[in-house]
C-alpha cells in the first residue's frame, strides 16, 4: 500500500499522519493496532516486538476508527461500561448518560467513541480523523484530553485533515 | 475472563432490547413445527412417530436464524475492532459470542420443544430423552454457526452462504440427536447416541471457538 517508513514516537510524543486519500494512513494505524496484516516490516514498543502477542497489545492500545462503534439500543452509559462515567464526563455527555444512543446526533456518537479514550487508560491512542463532525467547543475538550494524556507520558498517532489541538507535533506524509 | 462475561453481559441486554429479533427464532420453530400436522395430516400415530424428527429439524432451522447478525452487526458498525482490542484472544471472543447465542437461541429452544413434542403427540417418557439430546445439540449448533458466521463475515451474499456452510456440520448432530429419541421410542437405551452427541460437543468446544477467532481476526484485517 505504501513504500518503505520508519518512525518512532518518544514518551509524550504526538504524531499526525497526513496524506491525500487512499495514501495508506488508516491501514497503518490499523496495523499499529495489530488489527491490520503487517506484509513486512514489524512494530515496536519499548524495544520488544509489539505484535507478538496481539491480545496484550490491545490493551496498550485505545484506537478510535472510522465507525463509531456504539450500539444504538443501549444507552450511552451502557455502551461504554465499566468507568463510563469519567468518559462521559471527559466529552460532556454526562446529561445524556441514561439516554439510547439511537437518538444521538452525529457529532454526539462520535464524542461518545472518543469518551472511550477517557474510560481505559491505555499509552498509544491511535485515532483516525477524532475530529470528524465535532462542534468547536467539543474540539477543545478533546484538546485537553489529548494533553492530559500525552501529560502523563502516552503517545499520540492520529490520521487527520483537520488541524487537531495539539501543540509539539511530528508529522509523517505518506504518498 | 472478566471481559469474557462482561461480552456476553452486553450481548444478553441488546438481545433483551431488540426483543422481536431475539422472539423471531422461537416464534420460526414453533409456527414451522405447527404446520407439519397441517401438512402430513392428523393422524396421531404418524404425528408421534415423526415427533422427533420434526423438532430436531425445526430447532436446527430456527437456529439458523439470527446467525448473519451475529458478528455481522460489530462488523458493520466497527465495534468487532473494539471486542479485538479488549486484551481477549479472538478465540474467546468468539466463545463469548457462541455462548450468548445459545442462551438467546438453545436455550428457548429447549424450554419450547417439550410443549411442541407434546403437541406432536410424542409419547411423554420420551420427551425427557429429546430433551436431553436438545441440550449438547443446541449447544454444538451455537458452536458451528458462530464458527460459520464468522468465516461469512465480509463475504458478499455471506447470509446465503452461512446455511450452506453449517448444514452439513450439523448433520451428525441431527442424526444422533433423532436417534436417541427413535431408541428411547422403541424402548431401547439411547445412550450411545447421547454419548456421540457429548463426544462431538466435546471435539467443537475447544476446535469450533479456534477457527472463529481466527476468522475474526482475517475479517478485521
Amino acid at each position: 500500500m505504501f513504500g518503505p517508513i520508519s518512525f518512532s514516537v518518544p514518551a509524550s510524543g504526538a504524531i499526525l499522519l497526513v496524506g491525500p486519500n487512499g495514501s495508506g494512513k488508516s491501514t497503518l494505524l490499523r496495523i499499529m493496532a495489530g488489527l491490520g496484516r503487517l506484509e513486512a516490516g514489524r512494530v515496536m514498543w519499548n524495544g520488544e516486538d509489539a505484535l507478538a502477542d496481539r491480545a496484550g497489545h490491545g490493551l496498550r492500545v485505545a484506537y478510535v476508527g472510522h465507525q463509531d462503534a456504539v450500539k444504538p439500543g443501549l444507552t450511552a452509559r451502557e455502551n461504554l461500561g465499566r468507568g463510563a462515567d469519567a468518559g462521559l464526563q471527559a466529552v460532556g455527555l454526562t446529561h445524556l448518560a441514561d439516554l439510547p444512543v439511537r437518538f444521538f446526533s452525529a457529532g454526539q456518537k462520535r464524542r461518545l467513541a472518543l469518551a472511550r479514550l477517557a474510560v481505559r487508560p491505555a499509552p498509544i491512542w491511535l485515532l483516525d480523523e477524532p475530529t470528524l463532525g465535532l462542534d468547536t467547543a467539543s474540539v477543545d475538550r478533546f484538546g485537553a484530553m489529548l494533553a492530559g494524556h500525552r501529560a502523563t507520558g502516552g503517545v499520540v498517532l492520529a490520521a487527520t485533515h483537520l488541524p487537531l489541538p495539539m501543540d509539539d507535533v511530528g508529522e509523517l506524509r505518506l504518498v | 475472563m472478566n471481559e469474557f462475561f462482561l461480552i456476553i453481559g452486553r450481548d444478553l441486554r441488546l438481545s433483551m432490547r431488540h426483543g422481536a429479533d431475539t422472539l423471531g427464532a422461537l416464534l420460526f420453530f414453533v409456527l414451522t413445527a405447527a404446520l407439519f400436522p397441517l401438512a402430513i395430516g392428523p393422524s396421531p400415530e404418524t404425528l408421534g412417530r415423526l415427533a422427533p424428527g420434526i423438532v430436531w429439524v425445526c430447532a436446527l432451522l430456527a437456529a439458523l436464524l439470527p446467525l448473519d447478525r451475529l458478528f455481522g452487526a460489530d462488523f458493520d458498525d466497527g465495534a468487532l475492532d473494539q471486542l479485538l482490542l479488549a486484551g481477549q484472544p479472538a478465540a474467546m471472543v468468539a466463545l463469548a459470542r457462541a455462548v450468548s447465542h445459545w442462551l438467546v437461541t438453545g436455550l428457548p429452544l429447549i424450554i419450547a420443544a417439550g410443549p411442541v413434542a407434546l403437541m406432536l403427540n410424542l409419547d411423554p417418557t420420551v420427551v425427557p430423552v429429546l430433551l436431553a439430546g436438545l441440550l449438547p445439540g443446541t449447544a454444538l449448533l451455537s458452536l458451528f454457526g458462530s464458527t460459520g458466521a464468522a468465516l461469512v463475515l465480509g463475504a458478499r451474499r455471506g447470509g446465503v452462504l452461512l446455511p450452506l456452510l453449517v448444514l452439513p456440520l450439523a448433520a451428525p448432530v441431527l442424526i444422533f440427536g433423532v436417534a436417541a429419541a427413535d431408541a428411547a421410542a422403541s424402548e431401547q437405551s439411547p445412550a450411545a447416541a447421547l454419548l456421540l452427541l457429548c463426544a462431538l460437543f466435546a471435539a467443537a468446544l475447544p476446535l469450533c471457538p479456534l477457527a472463529a477467532g481466527a476468522a475474526l481476526r482475517s475479517a478485521a484485517e
